[in-house]
């Protein structure tokens, strides 16, 4: 059922027993189903079968360059921050093949598309960062004119349920950036997360659609109440912010900051921020041949400004010091994106600092490079 | 964007030329069934050529647009593809995905004036556009072209700029930092070489192309001889892997080069242009 102006949008609350209903409904609709769980000690999207797979009880604890899982006996399933992973492995694939060539005995080529065909895919838990990072990555792969088929291809049949977040990280900064903590109508279901189960609003009309299968109870006043709490508790709860307003001017302006060469000293160029960065599109192509000779398989695999292949130009590499490349990355999120795709390509999940083994904090860089600038 | 402007075509070698002992030329014939007949392309546009099992390069094109039967590349060997492709002989194959990028401004410059600058071995580009004027030579103005090589040996088609300086209405103008016996040309610079030119080239529109600091060094004394900024035009070259905006190597500021570029008018990045990291 399609959603109108005279239906109004289903709302109600899913009582924790019962959310293997949602789970049922995705199934039946026809999608695989990913969710947290904890893998590798961290919260990853992995196959969900049953709620009894989510982390029920595990909280983290974030700081520039940690990550920390530990039970503290809550009956929630989503009091964490995000995780290293984003949305963007499972549309933006960490390697994917484009194509295949094959030679005959006598050297002629036959190209052949690689391109997915995806099961549809719905991810439960998505947080509002990762949602404004998905509408970055779109931008970028969804360009009007030169879709890329195989991004889209995954795009298309996406299924998102959202939860919004009650447990910002001490690295996050979402509220700064304007992209959370609560998630908007660019998803399929929106949860508020409670003790006893789920406050459900349909955001799409795939989303009221299996709605609909849902046993939805009335929500509460009290219940309501108890979600409007939080939700302002995870807003000013945020210690970390991202300077307000378009970079752009500012950063390009600091070009021969001394700061770069400072940041450069601790930086180990080993590209952690751009992999679990959730709007780094960078990527390289490699060509496989078999060992027979008979076919190549030719591939994209995710790349960093951090290396020292990504700027190289027959024989010289343009950027050839950690200074040039984290100046490149970060004159790039926050500076030339805006021209790009109208915004800056920073949504203030934090994982940046999170995941950088020298915890190398953003927010921290950016304003040192503010305040003393004017070079 | 269909997949195809990501997967190549089949291509055939049909010709190869030896210009230097590392520079070679070759006419390719598109010979796949997918490939688009005929293929179109505008000069100062380049394709990604694909060497089986090995990868990909952008190159640009030299041959003339409307030249059906053989798509041209020049190359110089100089990494793992380029010397593999060196390697290649009439009959075998490659694989070609294009055109990309903006090329030339042909229309703006009609009826006017053209100075192509060129610097190097990067000449490419703009030969094709000096390939473009002398088949169209009534559309255009006078022509004035000024090549500089480091060393003489360096230059490629000198027979053709020799050929070319006895044309109507075309002056040619060549140097080397180092030149030896058999060198009737100018010894040094090319930004010498626009104060011997007796074409006027304030009111011309330039071409350049070649290494940034030859073409920053030649936007700066142009401008001084009176060159307008937005008459200025320049090809750029960067690491290019997908060639359709999406692998982020190109990326110049602001600019995807295969998107955006390689053609640049001079104001577009004239706050970039020579500046380390971008």
């Amino acid at each position: 059922m399609a959603v109108n102006a005279t239906s109004p949008v289903r709302r109600g609350f899913l009582p924790r027993e019962a959310f293997d209903t949602l789970l049922r409904a995705l199934d039946g609709a026809g999608y695989d189903c990913i969710g947290p769980r904890v893998d590798a000690d961290a919260i990853l999207y992995r196959e969900v079968s049953a709620g009894a797979d989510l982390p029920q009880g595990m909280e983290e604890t974030q700081a520039p360059g940690q990550y920390r899982l530990r039970e503290t006996g809550t009956p929630r399933c989503f009091a964490w921050a995000c995780g290293p992973q984003a949305l963007k492995p499972h549309l933006f694939a960490p390697r994917e093949p484009l194509w295949r060539s094959e030679r005959d005995s006598e050297g002629r080529l036959q190209f052949r598309s690689t391109a997915p065909e995806p099961r549809p895919l719905a991810v439960i838990g998505v947080r509002a960062c990762d949602l404004a990072a998905l509408a970055l990555q779109d931008q970028h792969f969804l360009r009007a004119g030169s879709t890329d088929p195989y991004y889209a291809r995954r795009r298309e049949g996406l299924f998102l349920v959202a939860v919004n977040c009650t447990h910002p990280a001490a690295t996050c900064f979402c509220v700064s950036t304007g992209d959370g903590p609560q998630a908007g109508d660019d998803c399929d279901l929106v949860l508020d997360e409670l003790d006893d189960g789920y406050a459900v609003r349909a955001a799409s009309s795939k989303g009221e659609t299996i709605a609909q299968q849902l046993p939805l109870q009335a929500v509460t006043e009290a219940q309501q109440a108890q979600i409007d709490r939080e939700r302002e508790a995870a807003s000013t709860a945020q210690s970390r912010a991202m300077p307000a307003g378009n970079l752009r001017e500012h950063l390009f302006n600091a070009w021969e900051h001394p700061r770069w060469a400072q940041v450069a000293e601790r930086c180990l160029s080993c590209g952690n921020c751009t992999s679990v960065c959730p709007t780094c599109f960078c990527h390289q192509q490699v060509d496989v041949p078999t060992l027979d000779g008979s076919s190549a398989t030719h591939y994209r695999e995710w790349d960093s400004c951090f290396t020292q292949n990504h700027s190289y130009i027959h024989g010289i590499t343009l950027r050839p010091d950690t200074r040039s490349r984290y100046r490149q990355w970060l004159t790039h999120k926050l500076g030339s994106w805006h021209d790009q795709y109208g915004r800056s390509g920073c949504v203030g999940c934090g994982r940046c600092l999170t995941w950088c083994p020298v915890g190398i904090d953003i927010t921290e860089e950016v304003s040192a490079l503010l305040k003393e600038a004017g070079t | 964007m269909n997949a195809s402007l990501q997967v190549p075509w089949q291509a055939e070698v049909v010709s190869r030329v030896q210009e230097t002992p590392s520079v070679f030329t070759l006419g390719l014939k598109l010979d796949d069934p997918a490939a688009p007949a005929p293929y179109r392309f505008a000069p100062g546009q380049f394709n990604m050529l694909y060497l089986y099992g090995v990868g990909e390069v952008p190159v640009s094109v030299v041959s003339d647009p409307e030249h059906d039967d053989e798509i041209q590349h020049t190359v110089r060997a100089v990494g793992r593809v380029t010397h593999g492709l060196e390697a290649l002989r009439p009959g075998d194959r490659i694989g070609l995905r294009g055109p990309f990028g903006r090329g030339w401004p042909l229309e703006a410059a009609a009826g006017r004036d053209l100075l192509l600058v060129t610097g190097g071995l990067g000449c490419a580009p703009v030969v094709s556009v000096i390939n473009y004027v002398m088949q169209r030579r009534e559309r255009f103005g006078r022509l004035a072209i000024v090549q500089g090589v480091k060393h003489m040996d360096d230059l490629i088609w000198r027979e053709r700029y020799e050929a070319w300086s006895g044309r109507p209405d075309t002056e040619v103008q060549l140097a080397a930092d180092v030149a030896g016996s058999g060198w009737n040309w100018h010894v040094g610079l090319v930004t010498d070489l626009f104060d011997r030119l007796t074409m006027p080239i304030d009111q011309a529109l330039v071409m350049l192309c070649g290494p940034e600091p030859m073409m920053i060094a030649a936007i700066r004394r142009l401008l001084e001889l009176g060159v307008t900024p937005e008459s200025i035009w320049l090809s750029m070259e960067r690491n290019m892997q997908c060639a359709v905006g999406l692998c982020g190597h190109c990326q110049y500021g602001k600019d995807f080069l295969c998107r955006q570029g390689p053609v640049f008018n001079y104001p577009e990045i004239s706050g970039r242009l020579g500046v380390k990291g971008f």
